[in-house]
């Protein structure tokens, strides 16, 4: 069971909703922080970290003994991460996308193995739960391939619960796709329903079923319930604004260490996603 | 020309309620909203859309199955796991590369050049908007940064203003490196929180590393006011300036609903007290001087 955890906009409770229903569940389930750009479960988790594993992603290195300066590489590549300048090959590694045109099309076997750091993933144990997160290094543009391994460590057959970056784009869908439910988080304001609707497009075009859940239930207006009854997409908690709840995830804390009553709720939310994504 | 920047690194701590009452505050400027992927500038600023273009990205692969003779050679190429066995691109996975294109032994792929978007140039109550819309699941947010920036750059030039203040996307990635590039100076707005402070200094060794000049607003101060003089030390030890605190105040929110900035909404209230503060505090820093001449000893360390 994988649940992806995602929002649209930025700030409206991914986190908070993630790692409370994680440590509510407990027992071996694994935590997979796919916001690598800013990684945050962390700071409320407290995971030991028992192994960090540096990831890179290739990009051309040419042997200038064997390169003829013929511009094959340079031609096919559509980034323009290959250029040859007076017979010579001169690479930008942060515009490559590690497609391997380059190699493919070099008659000399000039083209070899480089390598450019795209981040760490760290792993370890938080209390029970298995938990990994990946850091994309500062300076590196390109996200989905650190998110993709990410998601790659240990698929067990437990509960897995990913927590997605902001937004619609590449990022998100590395993070979502293949997952076999997408909790999406929002806050009943205008911002929240407008990236709501980006995101639930989204999720839409890779057909996983969603429900919503929402934060700060109490501010705003009523557009993202009526988009949700219009949509038919389940509301499945509602979080009131809370000046407690604020404060304690200010300074690292769990909804339900300060308030253990949530425990519950988050595992009946849990419980109702199961339900959801099996029929 | 000088171009302010609004980010954050964490999404949701205000970088968009801020910069539309900013806007209003603002003399002569131009409106750059540069969070294609989540774009809100729009809901607080109504704009009248004055020319649309269409945003045409990377191409992507498309197999004519009249002509593929399902030798195998794309998917043993393809890097990207695009292409299924049945000889179709998934076209959420094709990432562009046209190797597929170039090397199929009967030239049976062809390539089209996708719409991945919109860009607009719109008319709002506080002058010209640029902003744009990124096609649902697409890649290239970048590109369509690089490519608003640059237009709200030449409404600029055309119409005789001399800022640009842009609303900038979320995190340290791709779409924020295309934001901040060449900046006058940025904003970063954070929220008083641990994730808030964690991910101010992920944003700033971004900075740090394209040498940008970088002041702090600590919204929502009084949710937290340890963790605000924490990170207002943290800023300094930085080099950036503190530009000042605003109230976490229920009448962001409401002013929102009503498709106003707070200024508009309540123009006496103590938030917006703080916000026209924060701006003075911002125009009147030795980074954003009338030159727009970059200020070196501001840079973010």
């Amino acid at each position: 069971m994988i649940i992806s955890v995602a929002s649209g906009k930025g700030g409206t409770g991914k986190t908070t909703v993630a790692t409370n229903m994680a440590s509510a569940l407990g027992g071996g389930v694994r935590l997979l922080d796919c916001d690598v750009e800013e990684p945050n479960a962390h700071l409320f988790l407290h995971p030991e970290i028992s192994r960090v594993e540096e990831v890179t992603t290739f990009i051309p290195k040419i042997d200038d003994d064997l390169c003829t300066g013929c511009k094959k590489c340079a031609e096919i590549c559509r980034f323009r991460a290959l250029t040859v300048v007076g017979g010579k090959v001169l690479v930008f590694p942060e515009l490559c996308h590690s497609c391997g045109g380059c190699v493919e099309v070099c008659e000399e076997g000039a083209v070899g193995d480089g390598k450019r750091e795209l981040g760490v993933v760290e792993s370890g144990t938080a209390g029970d739960i298995l938990f990994s997160h990946g850091k994309l290094r500062v300076g590196e543009a390109m996200s989905p391939p650190l998110i993709q391994k990410v998601r790659s460590v240990n698929i067990n057959n437990g509960i897995t619960i990913i927590d997605a970056p902001p937004g619609t784009s590449c990022p998100v869908i590395a993070a979502v796709k293949g997952a076999d439910f997408v909790l999406m988080v929002t806050e009943p304001t205008p911002f929240g329903l407008h990236d709501l609707k980006l995101g639930v497009e989204a999720i839409k075009t890779l057909g996983i079923p969603c429900g919503l859940v929402i934060n700060r239930s109490d501010i705003g207006d009523n557009g993202v319930r009526e988009y949700a009854a219009e949509e038919d997409i389940p509301v499945l908690l509602e979080i009131p604004f809370d000046r407690k709840i604020a404060e304690a995830y200010s300074t690292g804390r769990l909804i339900i260490e300060v308030q253990p009553e949530w425990a519950d709720k988050f595992r009946d939310l849990y419980n109702r996603i199961e339900k959801l994504a099996s029929c | 020309m000088r171009e302010l920047v609004v980010i954050s690194g964490k999404g949701g701590t205000g970088k968009t309620c801020l910069t539309a009452a900013f806007a209003s505050l603002a003399e002569n400027t131009v409106l750059c909203d540069a969070d294609v992927d989540a774009a809100n500038l729009h809901l607080l600023m109504n704009p009248e859309i004055k020319k649309k273009t269409d945003f045409m990205g990377g191409s992507i692969a498309k197999i004519r199955n009249d002509d593929c003779t399902e030798c195998g050679r794309c998917l043993e190429l393809c890097k990207f796991e695009a292409i299924s066995e049945e000889f179709v691109v998934d076209p959420i996975s094709c990432e562009g590369c046209g190797v597929c294109v170039d090397l199929c032994p009967e030239q049976a792929i062809d390539f089209p050049v996708q719409k991945c978007g919109e860009w607009y140039i719109s008319d709002t109550r506080y002058g010209p908007m640029v902003h744009a819309r990124l096609g649902i699941a697409e890649e290239n947010s970048g590109k369509l940064v690089s490519l608003v920036r640059q237009q709200a750059r030449t409404v600029a030039e055309e119409t005789g203003r001399d800022l640009i203040l842009t609303d900038g996307p979320p995190g340290i990635g791709c779409p924020v490196i295309a934001a901040i590039g060449g900046a006058t100076a940025l904003v970063i707005v954070v929220e008083p929180t641990v994730s808030g402070l964690h991910d101010m200094e992920r944003v700033a060794d971004l900075a740090a590393h394209f040498k940008i000049p970088g002041l702090v607003c600590i919204n929502k101060y009084d949710l937290n006011r340890e963790m605000t003089r924490e990170i207002e030390k943290v800023a300094r030890k930085r080099n950036m300036n503190v530009v000042g605190r605003i109230l976490f105040d229920s009448l962001f929110i409401e002013a929102m609903v009503e498709g106003k900035n707070i200024l508009e909404y309540k123009e006496n209230s103590e938030a917006a007290a703080g916000v026209r503060k924060v701006w003075d505090e911002i125009m009147h820093s030795p980074s954003m001087n009338l030159m727009g001449l970059k200020d070196f000893s501001a840079i973010i360390k």
